[in-house]
């Protein structure tokens, strides 16, 4: 186990390291932030003042390990258009997205399991035909599409729930709602897929030959098999969400990390998203970690 | 006084892409207490699908029962409320199936699993739990209270057995359904399991129901038998009267093409040997799976490999055929070295020596036609054959083997098995070897498929002057079809000679232990050597 | 043994000549509806994508401010316009049929360059080396952890957001998933036994690879291109609505949804129309998706091949 763990993180690390000189270096590539921040007309000493602040005026390399060696004291850089800690404004971004696609995360897959073992169980049967033409619609649909029906239908016309915004429980409704379809289309059908074969297992039959009844069948001795294969899809969806649902968190405003990923992007606010990837990164990480685990935990014939 | 368990004109239909296949057509069979029926049949014979309507366990749809009663102390059981139905399952009748490691769920404990059954119906968990360690001493699992927490997967195929006989009796059922309880395992694994069910069966007084395809286990365990042959019964009576005096041609022909009772080859005039194995070792980590094993194949000549799974007979082939490099020693063909030959020699050496697979479905590719397959080795080694003679060749291999001109452009899955093996072995041919290395080629077939085959081989032996090397676990097999056989366990060759020699005076304790546990088709030589067995451990 | 050899005529004569390949397939698309109105519908919008700007190219163009914001289903206008006019007061329906060539473009070509890519790749780290497998997978897991999207505003924003940086961008992105996929299958179909068998008969790595494990593995990989189809068109989408992708006056259906959206509460078509083909194209290729899974399968075949009678 140890040695795995070890082996993960230093994986993890090298494709860390890779993607931070990449970004690092591509990112400066779209050019100076000078011409964004400063006035058309303002002076070339002005301009000058302003990259020395920024440490825009040294050579790319020089830039590079500056920020290297800042990074290994923890330091992540300003922030050019918030003019604080690069890192403490994602961090807070990422909160939101955190609570976001955990809430999300949590409502899909408890109801993807749920309707997904059903729907095996009662294979060909009208609530399972109807579950999976719900579920491939669901996963057909473009998010952005569905974000902008749903302001308009209730938030314009019925005014149920805020078009955008943060703020109480009501401004959670759409941009959960909204996340939640695609990744719920996609498991369910996993989960299905993956039941059905696990239900015309051999194990199964010997439950059968047991006198056990349909409920533990299904949900004792199918479904935790059934599970191994959906895990590894929760994961991804979920890392998917974690590196920021960017279109509709900026449809509804939502101040998350993929918001704050895509403005840094077009404001050339490098610092911040350097730092914003290297969270998303680290959390995935111990996601992807999390996910490894539970597979050791429902199937003893892994070990690492 | 009616019977305790008894199928009446059973009619069961599947409906399946080529329409509807009547899987049982008016089955009608009985059981009492105490007593063993067995219900013999090939593959497709539907012997299993009675067992199944008793267990109810065939899916409806795709299956449909269409008629006939199934009585349960006189209770017809198709017309039973689910519910009740579902609690007889385990507690009154309880099965046992083929492969233990996939009918027992993967990612439980086995007390769990064998506890699980009496909690079901009904059992207080610490009551279950203290039966279960009960249980699991009885049907003989070592270090039993340690084991109560393993996994499946952590333990080896006969214990997987007794496990799954352990939970089937958790309830003390009426009856136990056992469903080719040892096909899958070894010979002398099987003659243990056979007997703790023996022992099982007189200590609780239930009525086995033992389906299977072996007259051996027939002769073993069973009082009566039934013979099944494409959903029918064609033959029934006490084990005795059917081996001694079958009366349907389908049971004659069964009886006829079980192996062991031909002539018994006599040795093959010395020559130069066609292979020469010297020494050949094969270390896996710190595993030794081949442990210098030593043999020659001369020409003409059937060389068996027999033993039990682990006994490095397959490592041997692939070490032979370069699919694993050997860790030392030798395997000379025509005075060079397979083991250290570099690739260019060994493609050339190739053509001489092929290899007819265990499984064909999984042999021959599922994405290429017949054509494709067997004309593969022209294209593999052009020199061979120029093209434009391909097509009438594959079709010569094809009649060589048995099948037909027309057969060249369908897939392998359009194919019985038997069909199947018989492509492969045309594949083997097409590149005109001396050798052919045959792993378990016939053990995935029926009795009757198994004896044709086996008689092609010989065929084509004697028309092409072909060496084979045999590889089974199939004692029977190999007496009627090898020139010399060579014993194998743990990696190591415990005993080699001629046929009669191995057969009729074994020197070796292990290869006598393999023949007795080999079982006999005739009940009464059977049961002549159950009683010297039982005395030899009463002497023990 | 007293058995004769040969099989009875009857068991060898039992196997039915195939019909040609292509006339089952037919059959089994006839016999599943909802592949068939899939397939149908995706012939539509690949004839729309050919020959769309062909023939609507100017009408699409055609501003005309009297129509501005003309609502749907006005059935007295021309019929580009039956699904209303936009901002500008061009025909919807002709603008979609036209922006139906980028998107299909966009989405074809980054598909079909990164299954090419990420098979070869994939081919290539399953049946060599460990060393070059090794650097295979670390360079996919690189990939695999870029967030896609960033990838693609970098680089669009410094190559300039046209069809071919786009396709180039998303194939990057989508090339571990063949990677992946490949080399999975391949480690696991190198070890069946027809490829031993073809190892024995002396068979060339060259041979084994394209021969005996590329055509086992290629439905999966089909299969899983139809579905990835889906996803770029989103992907490409996405981009496109969040104004890094495709740039005005080149139309794809997701800039359209985007230009829409300030129209949103006075105009709800100008969104909806474009969205909806976008939902419609991608769900006939989930479901496309899914028929293949079964119909490219021989063994899982016969699923397919049950006559209706069953029912």
């Amino acid at each position: 186990m140890k040695s795995f763990l070890g082996k993960r993180a230093i994986a993890s690390a090298i494709s860390l390291v890779g993607l931070v000189i990449l970004v690092f270096f591509l990112s400066r590539l779209t050019g100076d932030p000078t011409d964004l921040y400063l006035p058309v007309d303002a002076s070339q000493e002005a301009r000058d003042n302003f990259r020395r602040i920024h440490g825009l005026d040294q050579p790319l390399m020089v830039q590079f390990f500056q920020y290297v060696g800042d990074l290994l004291r923890f330091d992540f850089g300003e922030s050019i258009r918030r003019s604080e800690p690069a890192i403490d404004a994602v961090l807070r971004g990422f909160t939101w997205t955190l609570q976001l696609a955990a809430i999300t995360m949590a409502l899909v897959t408890a109801m993807a399991i749920l309707i997904g073992s059903l729907a095996a169980f009662h294979v060909g049967g009208f609530f399972d035909r109807l579950a999976t033409f719900f579920s491939l619609v669901g996963a057909s649909a473009p998010d952005f599409w569905i974000a902008i029906v749903a302001i308009v239908i209730f938030s314009v016309n019925l005014g149920w729930v805020p078009t955008s915004g943060t703020g109480g429980w009501e401004f959670w409704i759409l941009p959960v709602a909204v996340l939640f379809i695609r990744p719920f289309g996609l498991i369910l059908q996993v989960v299905r897929g993956s039941m059905i074969s696990t239900l015309s297992s051999a194990y199964v039959k010997t439950a059968r030959a047991k006198g056990l009844r349909n409920r533990p069948i299904i949900f004792v001795h199918a479904l935790r098999n059934a599970m191994l294969p959906v895990i590894t899809v929760i994961g991804d969806q979920a890392a998917a969400l974690l590196n920021g649902a960017v279109v509709v968190e900026s449809i509804f405003g939502f101040p998350g990390v993929g918001k704050l990923m895509i403005d840094s992007i077009l404001q050339r606010d490098f610092s911040v998203i350097l730092a914003a990837i290297m969270v998303t990164a680290f959390a995935i990480f111990l996601m992807n970690l999390l996910i490894d685990i539970l597979y050791a935990v429902l199937d003893p014939r892994i070990r690492y | 006084m009616s019977h305790l368990l008894e199928v009446r004109n059973l009619t069961v239909d599947f409906h399946t892409a080529q329409g509807t296949v009547h899987a049982v057509r008016d089955v009608s069979w009985h059981l009492d207490r105490g007593e063993c029926l067995a219900i013999l049949g090939e593959s497709g014979s539907g012997k299993s699908v009675s067992a199944s309507a008793v267990m109810n366990l065939i899916d409806c749809p795709p299956g449909e029962i269409v008629s006939g009663e199934i009585l349960f102390e006189g209770e017809d059981l198709l017309k039973m409320p689910s519910e009740r139905r579902r609690d007889l399952n385990g507690r009154r009748v309880a099965m046992i199936f083929q492969d233990p490691l996939s009918h027992l769920n993967p990612v439980y404990t086995v007390g769990f699993q064998i506890s699980e059954m009496m909690t079901t119906h009904g059992e207080p968990k610490d009551k279950a739990r203290a039966r279960t360690l009960e249980l699991m001493k009885r049907v003989g699992i070592p270090d039993h209270e340690n084991k109560f927490d393993q996994y499946p997967h952590q333990f080896s195929g006969g214990q997987r057995q007794r496990l799954m006989i352990a939970m089937a009796l958790a309830m003390k059922p009426d009856i136990l359904v056992a469903d080719e309880p040892t096909t899958a395992l070894d010979v002398t694994v099987q003659a243990q399991i056979l007997r703790l069910l023996e022992e099982l069966q007189a200590e609780y007084g239930m009525g086995l129901l033992l389906i299977t395809h072996d007259l051996g286990v027939v002769a073993e365990v069973a009082d009566r038998v039934v013979v099944m042959n494409a959903g029918e019964i064609v033959e029934s009576g006490t084990a005795q009267q059917v081996y001694k005096a079958p009366v349907h041609p389908y049971t004659k022909k069964l009886i006829a093409a079980v192996p062991g009772e031909g002539e018994m080859a006599e040795p093959v005039g010395q020559d130069e040997p066609v292979l020469k194995i010297d020494n050949l070792r094969k270390v896996y980590g710190g595993f030794t799976a081949l442990d210098d094993a030593t043999l020659t194949v001369l020409p003409c000549e059937t060389v068996a490999i027999v033993g039990e799974s682990g006994s490095g007979k397959s490592t041997l082939a692939k070490t032979v055929l370069r699919l694993e490099d050997a860790t030392s020693g030798a395997a000379y063909y025509d005075g060079r070295d397979l083991v250290s030959l570099p690739a260019k020699e060994l493609f050339e050496l190739r053509r001489h020596i092929q290899m007819v697979f265990q499984d064909p479905t999984q042999s021959l590719n599922p994405r290429m036609s017949v054509y494709d397959i067997v004309s593969e080795a022209f294209a593999i080694h052009p020199d061979i054959l120029p093209k434009a003679k391909w097509k009438a060749r594959v079709q010569e291999l094809l009649e060589q083997v048995g099948l037909e001109a027309a057969h060249m452009s369908r897939y392998p899955h359009q194919f019985s098995g038997g069909q199947r093996q018989r492509i492969a072995i045309a594949r083997a041919l097409a590149l005109e070897p001396q050798l052919i290395i045959c792993d378990e080629a016939v053990s995935a077939l029926d009795v009757s498929i198994q004896a044709q085959v086996i008689q092609l081989l010989k065929r084509l032996q004697k028309e092409l002057g072909l060496s084979y090397l045999f590889i089974a676990h199939d004692l029977p097999l190999v007496r009627d079809f090898a020139h010399r056989v060579v014993v194998m366990q743990g990696g190591k060759i415990v005993e080699q000679g001629p046929v009669r020699e191995i057969f009729e005076s074994p020197r070796e304790k292990y290869t006598k232990d393999l023949l007795t546990a080999s079982p006999h088709p005739d009940p009464e030589v059977q049961a002549e050597r159950r009683k010297a067995r039982m005395e030899l451990e009463k002497t023990a | 043994m007293a058995v004769s050899e040969t099989p009875p005529a009857s068991e060898a004569q039992s196997i039915p000549k195939p019909p040609p390949a292509w006339l089952s397939i037919l059959r089994m698309l006839y016999r599943d509806k909802f592949a068939l109105c899939a397939a149908i519908f995706l012939i539509v919008v690949v004839f729309c994508a050919v020959f769309g700007p062909m023939l609507l190219g100017e009408a699409a163009t055609d501003q005309n401010l009297r129509g501005r914001n003309t609502p749907p289903f006005d059935f007295s206008q021309h019929w580009t316009m039956w699904l209303g006019g936009d901002a500008l007061g061009r025909p919807l329906l002709a603008r979609i049929i036209v922006a139906a060539q980028n998107t299909m473009m966009i989405a074809a070509g980054a598909v079909l360059a990164s299954l090419i890519i990420g098979t070869t790749l994939g081919l290539v780290a399953g049946y060599t080396g460990k060393a070059a497998s090794q650097v295979i997978m670390r360079l996919a897991d690189v990939i695999m952890s870029f967030p896609s999207l960033l990838l693609a505003v970098i680089v669009l924003y410094m190559l300039e957001p046209a069809v071919g940086n786009l396709i180039i961008v998303l194939a990057i992105t989508r090339i571990p998933i063949y990677l992946r996929t490949s080399r999975a299958e391949v480690l696991e179909v190198r070890e069946r036994m027809f490829v031993q068998a073809a190892q024995v008969m002396g068979a060339s790595t060259f041979r084994i690879v394209f021969r005996h494990i590329l055509p086992v593995v290629a439905p999966t990989l089909i299969t899983i291109a139809t579905l990835d189809f889906a996803f770029v068109m989103l992907a490409e989408s996405s981009l496109s609505f969040l104004g890094i992708g495709i740039q005005p006056p080149e139309i794809t259906w997701g800039l359209m949804v985007s230009q829409g959206r300030s129209y949103l509460t006075s105009a709800w078509w100008l969104s909806f129309w474009p969205g909806l083909a976008i939902i419609l194209t991608t769900l006939s290729l989930n479901l496309l998706s899914n028929w293949m899974r079964t119909a490219l399968d021989p063994v899982q075949r016969w699923r397919l091949e049950i006559s209706r009678k069953k029912k």
